[in-house]
């Protein structure tokens, strides 16, 4: 049962740091704001997520769980919450979005 | 004072207060009783308890939503992994406008979260005729949701 728990979380851990380090190169290589919005999506939801279910499977105590359940839920509410306001702003400054040739 | 919606807020913000603090002796556990109540009470005066502060109706639907939602974000976060990760980036970003139905301000708000949550599509401006400017990486992405199934989702939750 451990074991089975085990390669679980680290099979969740895995996936979450390749979805975290893809935004952070997609950060990188997209042109402008607005794209470089959309690869940090990635950081901010399946790579935080599935990082914090990984250490949920390695808790023990009860009560350490209910507290990373919030912090997941804390991320699911504020996070497209932060990038809208970005968004916006760079609408707002007049940003010109890049367009393909 | 002694609506069902504020009894409710009184129940959830004691199981929270319950799991979170980890002391069940019966002084703090008066201490958190009156930490409630008066927190329950600062939220009445401040006329937060409604359907938007406290939406307990969706209590039921919202889990078969996000089901669904999780799913969609996973296959996109697939899709926008591998459009960064090929050697030559082909993307064709483009500004649309997405027309909306819904009448509450708490389902708009679930819908433009929704799509900003989604990766591939930013809701950049909510438009005051019910419209929302979204940003799209490429074509796929914007024919997902002008197909409207997002959309169709979200009235299930009722207004």
């Amino acid at each position: 049962m451990n074991y089975i728990l085990d390669i679980l979380s680290w099979l969740l851990i895995i996936v979450g740091s390749y979805f975290s380090i893809v935004g952070a190169i997609g950060i990188l290589r997209f042109p402008d704001f607005f794209t470089r919005l959309h690869a940090a999506g990635l950081t901010d939801t399946l790579g935080a997520w599935s990082i914090l279910c990984g250490l949920i499977l390695q808790c023990d105590s009860f009560l350490t769980i209910i507290k990373l359940i919030l912090v997941l839920i804390f991320i699911f509410f504020t996070s497209p919450t932060g990038t809208h306001a970005l968004a916006r702003a760079g609408l707002a400054s007049n940003l010109k979005p890049w367009r393909k040739q | 004072m002694f609506r069902p919606r504020t009894v409710s807020l009184f129940i959830f913000l004691s199981i929270i207060w319950l799991l979170l603090s980890g002391h069940y002796n019966p002084l703090m556990l008066f201490f958190g009783f009156i930490s409630v109540l008066m927190t329950t009470f600062i939220a009445v005066r401040m006329d937060l308890v409604d359907k938007e502060g406290h939406p307990v109706h969706l209590t039921w639907k919202i889990p078969i939503y996000w089901v669904w939602l999780l799913f969609q974000i996973i296959k996109s976060n697939f899709q926008v992994s591998i459009r960064i990760i090929v050697p030559k980036i082909n993307i064709d970003p483009e500004m649309i406008l997405i027309p909306m139905n819904q009448k509450s301000d708490l389902n708009k708000t679930n819908y433009a979260n929704s799509i900003t949550l989604t990766p591939g599509t930013v809701s950049v401006r909510l438009d005051d005729n019910g419209e929302i400017l979204v940003h799209s990486l490429d074509k796929n992405f914007a024919d997902e949701l002008r197909s409207g199934s997002m959309e169709k989702k979200i009235s299930t939750l009722g207004n």
